[in-house]
């Protein structure tokens, strides 16, 4: 069998059924046997960094592995930022490249990159097979390796003649690893230590993160938040592991997450967090997050214990085996008192995190009656920015990979292809696709596949005209002086036009609901262009470098001396 | 609530996969993390395909543990020891080519004595000098011999081995002590090394 029948084999057997790519010299010999798998789908894509963003939505939207495709050289470095984000974001990706022929490697011939060494840091691990009976066991491995543990992109070189040249081919599953076997159940002595201290604890407090999502722990999770009546908040890629109106979720925590999470994080004597990194943008400040309290910290990657912050037990582990352990461990408790603090901090401060009622329009409405409109059963994927904080705090987050949001690497442009990831990942489904109007210009080329794959996509574009969040900085820490930060745009209606996409454009908020209903009832993509007000805020923050008990809520407290 | 950490001279070994690319992802890693190794060794060990790396690094613990732990998340490292925490042999080899006119061999030879170097060649004007031991005798045969004229020198980097009957091999599994320490402080997963995925 040759090289290229053997990796096409292989998708199959590693549970592949769609791949995001675009072919080029070196991966025509791949690309000259797909036709004889049928089984596995090619999705043309517009850009390799759409096939990298598109595989990642697939994977996000489904929990399957994702899988993108891209010839050597320029098509290998231009899926270089996808790597990166679903190396940030943990998420299971295979990245396929082809390279330059063996006897060329090394040469600096045509299109020749270095793209092991490139993607060396940005990959759970990566191959440069160079022989074809390597290829299977690379694969093999590859996808084990990027599904297990902490999730995460391998990346895959083959030179072009390794797919000429033919192997046997054999398939073995039974993989073997010395470097690599990760825990799952927790250290049963770190466990009881953890029960007690959640016992004892008065004001206890949940971190959930990407992990509860990941690890598909949302019921152990309520479980166990309910058995302590302990309130949860959610890191912004932890939203949906709790639905928003449980009695015991208070929402987003961080740097745009709501003033009472903040203070509760900041006010609590016991920290448990649950698959998440303890990241800078959730956490703010660490030496002053909350230096009283004790941490436990579930996380099945050992590197994240004690790296950003010290866990008093640190537990090493698969989030929902572990939770299903720590939950037999205790008695249940409950904090009344405790939640009636944060609760009374939230009636109070519920003004700077509710949707402006004012005759502007605003993109808090026009997300809110997205929301309103879809339901949780919608998925909702975002690009980077003030729309997608907007997002993560009102359109109602209730529901495990709801949200498909670039989180730890924050790309701009992520949201339309990985839009198309996820209409292709789960067909039944209606897919919200919120862009910024700069994001969506870095990736539109991707309206293409859409059309193509017949991918009902609904884009709403946020078009204020301003790369919002960077206004926002400009505007608040640089004393107003806004720097290339005004951005213009092509007519979107005419150029959704151009591709064959229905479109309407909303200025005014009446027409905001009735724009909604039209793009959902329409069978087939559809882009709203709502021209939003152009200078709103998103409250309340956090500053860089500063606190969660620092949180501000308008513009004038950012003035007092710091 | 990381704390200041008095920095530390820390001795790791590192048993890796002997594949290509290893050592890029090794140093590559060092790099992107902002670990600083003072010095490096690379050879074979008693196991056809395993790799031993030694590292000296400067840090407090909490580098090191960040360093250990992110060499774990290499697939291709096996195994990590801090052989700081062990009693262990430390030795390098260094070569050393210095100024020596001929009525200054005799005390130069005398140097080399007291330190139980060796001379390895012997020119006119000059002198090689091979020591092996550890980084501190070095460091005082060199002050030693620098008023003669050091003109080359070259030090492999410190190897380390634990004395007794302890090892660091790829199918030992470590110490109750040891293990019980890595697990409640999250240090690695859990389970014998080498790890062997079902």
């Amino acid at each position: 069998m040759s090289g290229a029948d053997i990796v096409l084999e292989c998708l199959k057997r590693i549970g592949i059924d769609t791949v995001f790519g675009y072919p080029g010299g070196v991966v025509l010999p791949l690309y000259d046997r797909w036709p004889s798998h049928p089984e596995v789908r090619h999705i043309l894509v517009r850009h390799e960094q759409g096939a990298g963003h598109a595989a990642e939505g697939y994977a996000k939207a489904s929990g399957r592995l994702g899988c993108a495709l891209a010839t050597s050289g320029p098509g290998a470095t231009n899926l270089v930022t996808a790597i990166t984000d679903a190396m940030m974001d943990s998420i299971p990706t295979l990245f396929i490249t082809g390279n330059v022929a063996r006897n060329l490697l090394g040469r600096d011939g045509f299109q020749e990159a270095d793209i092991t060494g490139i993607t060396m840091p940005i990959t759970k691990h990566n191959y440069l097979v160079m022989r074809a009976e390597d290829i299977a066991p690379a694969f093999a491995e590859a996808a084990y390796i990027a599904t297990t543990g902490r999730k995460g992109p391998v990346h895959i070189d083959i030179p072009k003649d390794v797919f000429l040249e033919d192997a046997e081919f054999e398939w073995n599953q039974d993989i073997s690893l010395k470097g690599y076997n990760p825990t799952a159940t927790g250290n049963s002595a770190q466990v009881k230590r953890a029960a007690k201290l959640i016992q004892r604890a008065e004001r206890p407090i949940i971190f959930a993160g990407h992990g509860i999502i990941q690890g598909d722990a949302t019921k152990e999770l309520v479980e166990f938040a309910e058995k302590c009546g302990t309130p949860v908040l959610n890191t912004l890629l932890g939203l949906g592991s709790i639905p928003q109106d449980h009695t015991l979720s208070y929402g987003m925590l961080g740097m745009h997450g709501s003033y009472w999470a903040n203070h509760a994080a900041s006010n609590a004597d016991l920290l448990i967090g649950l698959g998440m990194r303890m990241d800078d943008r959730a956490l703010g400040r660490f030496a002053d997050l909350n230096p009283n309290a004790q941490v436990i910290h579930i996380d099945i990657d050992p590197a994240e214990h004690n790296k950003n912050i010290v866990a008093t037990v640190p537990i090493v582990g698969d989030v929902r085996e572990v939770l299903s352990q720590l939950v037999e461990e205790f008695e249940p408790t409950a904090h009344p008192e405790w939640l009636r603090w944060i609760d009374d901090l939230q009636n109070e401060h519920t003004e700077s995190f509710s949707v402006p009622n004012g005759p502007e329009l605003s993109t808090q409405y026009v997300e809110a009656c997205i929301a309103n409109a879809a339901g949780t059963d919608a998925t909702v994927v975002t690009g980077v920015g003030q729309h997608q904080m907007w997002a993560a705090q009102h359109m109602n987050i209730s529901r495990p990979r709801q949200l498909i949001t670039s989180g730890g690497l924050g790309t701009m442009g992520f949201e339309v292809p990985a839009a198309v990831g996820a209409a292709v990942a789960e067909p039944d489904r209606t897919v919200w696709a919120i862009c910024g109007d700069g994001g969506f210009q870095m990736t539109m080329q991707e309206l293409s596949t859409m059309v193509d794959e017949h991918l009902p996509v609904k884009m709403a574009i946020m078009n204020n005209g301003f790369l919002g969040m960077v206004r926002q900085w400009q505007e608040l820490f640089y004393d107003d002086n806004y720097v290339s930060v005004a951005i213009s745009q092509p007519d979107f209606v005419k150029l959704a036009e151009a591709y064959g996409i229905k479109a309407i454009r909303v200025s005014d908020k009446s027409a905001v609901n009735s724009a909604i209903i039209e793009a959902q009832e329409h069978d087939g993509p559809v882009l709203i262009d709502f021209q939003v007000e152009a200078e709103g805020n998103v409250w309340p923050m956090v500053p860089a470098g500063a606190a969660l008990n620092e949180t501000v809520e308008s513009p004038s407290e950012l003035e007092a001396p710091a | 609530m990381s704390t200041a950490e008095l920095p530390m001279r820390h001795t790791v070994a590192a048993l890796v996969q002997d594949k290509p690319g290893v050592l890029n992802r090794v140093a590559s890693l060092f790099r992107r993390r902002g670990f600083n190794i003072e010095s490096l060794a690379v050879g074979s060990t008693e196991e056809v395909g395993i790799s031993r790396m030694t590292f000296v690094i400067e840090g407090g613990d909490g580098i090191v543990e960040q360093v250990e732990k992110q060499l774990y998340k290499l697939i291709d490292v096996v195994k990590v020891s801090d052989l700081t925490k062990e009693d262990a042999v430390i030795r390098e080899l260094a070569l050393i080519k210095v100024r020596c006119r001929p009525e200054q061999r005799r005390e130069v030879l005398d140097l080399v004595e007291i330190f139980r170097a060796q001379s390895v060649d012997v020119t006119q004007n000059g002198m090689v000098i091979q020591l092996v031991a550890q980084p501190d005798t070095v460091d005082g045969l060199l002050e030693n011999l620098r008023p003669y004229g050091i003109r080359e020198m070259v030090r492999t980097g410190q190897i380390a081995i634990a004395r007794g009957v302890k090892t660091t091999s790829a199918n030992e599994s470590e110490s109750t002590a040891t293990a019980r320490f890595h697990q409640e402080s999250g240090r690695r997963p859990e389970g014998n090394l080498p790890y062997v995925s079902k």
